[in-house]
């Protein structure tokens, strides 16, 4: 029996959590669920990017004694792809944040959390 | 029924989009042309010992004035969602509805008290050394507002100065720009990390300029996540 290498597995999680969070996203009527799926949509797509700048037997890209700085090409991992989700991490929290407080407002002035009780704005 | 079938294929379609990538998929057995120009250069170039944060602080650095700026706006608009409703509450009802807090007990009080600068403490230490290890300006900014938050669960009837927040807030963003702009007078280009000399690999005031746009982010995302974790809590003491 083979077993899987660690990137595949990763990707594949990834992948699977895309797949929950746009399901919870289409099916849920309460809005924090559907902010919920938004949330694990966010983190199955950064598992993808980070599964794919993976390259075999690589290590953080730090350079420091066990990784000298002349061997280093050989040794680490992609740091582009681990870059952009440290990116994409925080302006996935802004938008979380902003989806939460148009909840809270809306809540406010409806006292539900039912998106299927905002009506005034469907065509 | 039909709108559930039609979910269900949606689905179904982008599983099969997925399976064919996820079936394609080979590991990379070196790095891609550019990673590579970053990690054989990068340490020489700039001075820094961590790759990703050469990467975010200065060869995509833009991008990164870009990210800050969009939690600028994101905490602004938080800030604006959740303002005008407690501002009228607070002319219609006054007190009367602003729920008293059961105060927590001493152990908790006592906990926060002595745990709280120790929680800062370490936001600092992770956004000064995220030339050096894993952390960087945003990952300590995230730790001194889960120290506010912290503040908020324990102690909820303590109050967070807005004037500071916002004080802070625009130093801190307004220095990064201007660090932003010393690059271009009197190094390569908008933030560039060698306006100052790149010291001693590995130690602390090494890699030029990255220590210090990484300070003035994480205090800018320190204190701009504890505005919105204020507005947060805040909202909560009407309902």
């Amino acid at each position: 029996m083979t077993i899987l290498p660690i990137s595949v597995i990763v990707l594949c999680s990834g992948l699977g959590l895309i797949l929950i969070g746009l399901w919870g996203m289409l099916t849920q009527r309460n809005m924090i669920r559907m902010i919920i799926g938004f949330s694990l949509l966010d983190t199955g797509i950064h598992m993808v990017m980070i599964a794919i700048g993976y390259v075999t037997g690589g290590t953080a890209p730090i350079i420091d004694a066990v990784v000298p700085a002349a061997e280093a090409t050989s040794l680490v991992v992609d740091p582009v792809p681990s870059a952009l989700v440290l990116t994409a991490i925080v302006i996935g929290l802004g938008v979380t944040a902003v989806m939460l407080s148009f909840a809270v407002r809306i809540h406010q002035t409806k006292h539900t959390l039912n998106i299927d009780e905002c009506t005034e704005s469907k065509w | 029924m039909i709108k559930r079938l039609f979910i269900a294929l949606v689905l179904a379609m982008i599983a099969v989009m997925f399976l064919d990538l996820a079936a394609n998929y080979r590991e990379s057995t070196s790095l891609s042309q550019l990673g590579y120009y970053y990690v054989d250069q990068g340490p020489a170039e700039l001075g820094a010992a961590n790759l990703v944060t050469a990467v975010v602080v200065t060869y995509r650095g833009l991008d990164t004035l870009g990210e800050v700026t969009v939690l600028f706006i994101s905490a602004a608009g938080v800030g604006l969602m959740l303002r005008r409703e407690r501002k009228r509450d607070k002319g219609n009802n006054g007190d009367a509805r602003m729920r008293h807090h059961k105060p927590s007990s001493e152990i908790v009080e006592t906990a926060t008290e002595l745990l709280l600068p120790m929680v800062i403490l370490f936001g600092i230490y992770v956004f000064l050394n995220g030339h050096l290890s894993p952390g960087g300006g945003f990952q300590g900014g995230a730790i001194i507002a889960s120290g506010t938050m912290f503040l908020l669960l324990a102690l909820p009837e303590s109050h967070i100065s807005r004037l500071l927040i916002s004080i802070m807030e625009s130093l801190s963003g307004f220095s990064y720009v201007v660090v932003g702009v010393l690059g271009v007078i009197l190094a390569g280009g908008f933030l560039d990390n060698r306006i100052i000399g790149l010291g001693t690999f590995g130690s602390l005031f090494s890699a030029g300029a990255i220590p210090l746009i990484y300070a003035f982010v994480g205090i800018k995302v320190g204190f701009e996540l504890s505005a919105v974790l204020d507005r947060f809590r805040e909202d909560t003491d009407i309902t």
